[in-house]
């Protein structure tokens, strides 16, 4: 594996390690680990870094759905034009092109079920080529972006062992 | 209850003490562990699980189920060798079986067994069950933990009848090319040894290929190759592992196993089945991140002024400590709650050493690496 494809895996593992340590854990300079970093966010290859959270810990409230949009397609507009005009609102998490049934995936994030419903009905279904849309309230998330949710396997090894 | 004289011609492990200290503690942060901090992979568990909702479980082949022996012998082709599935696999309760089988297979009363030291405990109680006499044979840092023709003459290792020896290495994550191995090979060829190669830890070799000596012209006749599921595939508690080597030796070992053991756990079988089929990924995945625990950690040393040899596989490194290894060891534990293991518990050549697992997430280990300079500074 090259250097950067390496550099990749230790920040997808734990985007919050510090340069020091990921300099260690690679082998690397330091240098070349920021050098590295800064590449791969002006590639584009590294988009961003985000906490995942469970809400449930939390005391706000937090509304989530998963949305299939059905859209037409013309001549003028593909569904790269109407994917942008769609997520370019900051309730939208997430938004997938898929095969199958309907052609995106949407989810949508707020601070209520109201809300939500209000965005889909009001902002996503008037868009031109929207022509259905189908919401699904996520009811409770167990598992997000390969991290369990829930407590995770307790150590329970011997504490020293040959 | 009156014993066996067998029993206390081995003391207990030197291991145990370290634990009790251990267990004595609330807030240890241990890198004493021999054994991998990630579950099984899910496919593997799920197989097992299923295995048993489908009622598997009665006892299998002898030999182990003949599909997974397939599959066994399929996926040591890696290695550079082969063998038939039907004759030359037999697999067993762990590798600890393994070796137990084979030193009472091999092994006469009064025979002399040669064992490249520092080395996993358990070869040398092995080989006093078995009724032999050890022979040890050790290998030295500055030599990188190799084991070398000059130091098993040294040592009288052609006398031996039978060479017992573990690469990846425990406890010091040695390991060794394809020309170290192979000059090995060539005392063993020279002096008619029968070798016993423990290679449970084959897969997590981070730099460069394993290198087997049952793989080196002329030693296939006379090797038994170990290898098995707790390390790579992180299964230590669901017993299994299996033994390679010419029929005849297969047959000699299987005749003790059919009679000690019966068949290997089944349920494990169906799972190692699995974890061979469907856990590639996880094994690399895991090993990624060992090995980015291993450079973390041989940093930290260097960065601490603590000398340690690069190891290049396994999961332990083995720096040098000031003094005596187990005194360090203890006042480690008892001023800063760190658990790892005295070098001299594993023989010659691990004297004014410790064994620092990194079978642990970056968090333990950062913190345990900051204990452990804390420690040094105040000494
Ligand atoms: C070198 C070596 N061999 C064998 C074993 C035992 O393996 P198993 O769990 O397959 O019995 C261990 C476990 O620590 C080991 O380190």
């Amino acid at each position: 594996m090259d250097a950067s494809r390496e550099l990749l895996e230790a920040l997808r593992e734990n985007a919050r390690t510090g340069t020091a340590d990921l300099a260690r854990q690679l082998g690397m300079s330091e240098e070349a680990v920021a050098d590295g970093i800064a590449a791969l966010e002006d590639e584009g290859v590294v988009c961003g870094y985000q906490a995942i959270v469970n809400w449930e810990k939390t005391d706000e409230e937090r509304a989530l759905a998963a949305v299939e949009l059905n859209v037409t397609l013309d001549r003028e507009t593909g569904y790269e034009e109407i994917a942008m005009r769609i997520a370019r609102f900051p309730q939208v998490t997430d938004l997938r092109l898929v095969s199958g049934d309907f052609d995106f995936l949407m989810l949508v994030e707020a601070d209520t079920v109201r809300e939500i419903s209000r965005f889909v009905s009001e902002k996503v279904a008037p868009v031109p080529e929207v022509t259905q849309t189908v919401t699904h309230f996520v009811m409770d998330t167990y598992k997000e972006r390969g991290i369990e949710l829930r407590d995770g396997h307790d150590d329970d090894r011997l504490s020293v062992s040959p | 209850m009156r014993r066996a004289e067998r029993v206390d011609r081995v003391g207990p492990s030197g291991i145990r003490k370290f634990f009790e200290l251990a267990e004595e503690r609330e807030d240890v942060i241990s890198l004493g562990v021999g054994e991998p901090d990630f579950a099984a992979p899910w496919a593997a568990r799920e197989a097992a699980i299923a295995s048993l909702e489908a009622g598997k479980t009665s006892y299998t082949a002898n030999r182990g189920l003949k599909e997974l022996r397939e599959e066994i012998a399929d996926h040591v082709t890696r290695y550079g060798f082969s063998y038939d599935p039907d004759e030359e696999v037999l697999v067993t309760t762990g590798v600890s079986e393994a070796v137990d089988v084979a030193l009472r297979a091999f092994v006469d009363p009064g025979d002399l067994v040669a064992v490249a030291q520092p080395a996993y405990i358990s070869y040398e109680p092995g080989v006093v069950f078995a009724g032999g006499e050890v022979l040890p044979v050790p290998t030295r840092e500055a030599e990188a933990f190799v084991l070398t023709y000059d130091a098993l003459e040294e040592a009288g290792a052609a006398e031996a009848s039978v060479l017992m020896l573990c690469y990846p290495n425990n406890p010091t994550g040695a390991v060794m090319s394809e020309s170290e191995i192979e000059e090995v090979a060539r005392f063993a060829r020279e002096h008619d040894l029968l070798v016993l190669s423990d290679e449970i830890y084959a897969d997590l070799t981070y730099e460069g290929e394993h290198a087997s000596i049952a793989a080196r012209e002329g030693m296939r006749e006379r090797t038994i190759v170990f290898n098995g599921f707790s390390k790579a595939y992180a299964m230590t508690g669901l017993r299994l592992g299996y033994a390679l080597g010419p029929a005849s030796g297969i047959a000699a070992m299987n005749r003790i196993h059919q009679y000690s053991m019966l068949s290997a756990p089944t349920t494990a079988q169906h799972a190692a089945l699995a974890a061979l089929r469907d856990c590639q990924d996880d094994v690399e995945e895991m090993v990624s991140a060992f090995d980015r625990r291993r450079n973390y950690m041989l940093a930290r040393f260097s960065e601490m002024g603590l000398p340690c040899f690069e190891a290049k596989g396994a999961f332990y490194l083995f720096p040098e400590v000031p003094g005596d290894d187990e005194a360090f060891a203890e006042g480690l534990l008892e001023e800063r709650g760190v658990a790892v293991v005295p070098g001299s518990v594993f023989g010659e050549g691990g004297a004014g050493h410790l064994r620092v697992s990194y079978a642990t997430g970056m968090r333990s280990l950062r913190e345990a690496a900051d204990r452990i300079e804390a420690y040094l500074n105040e000494r």
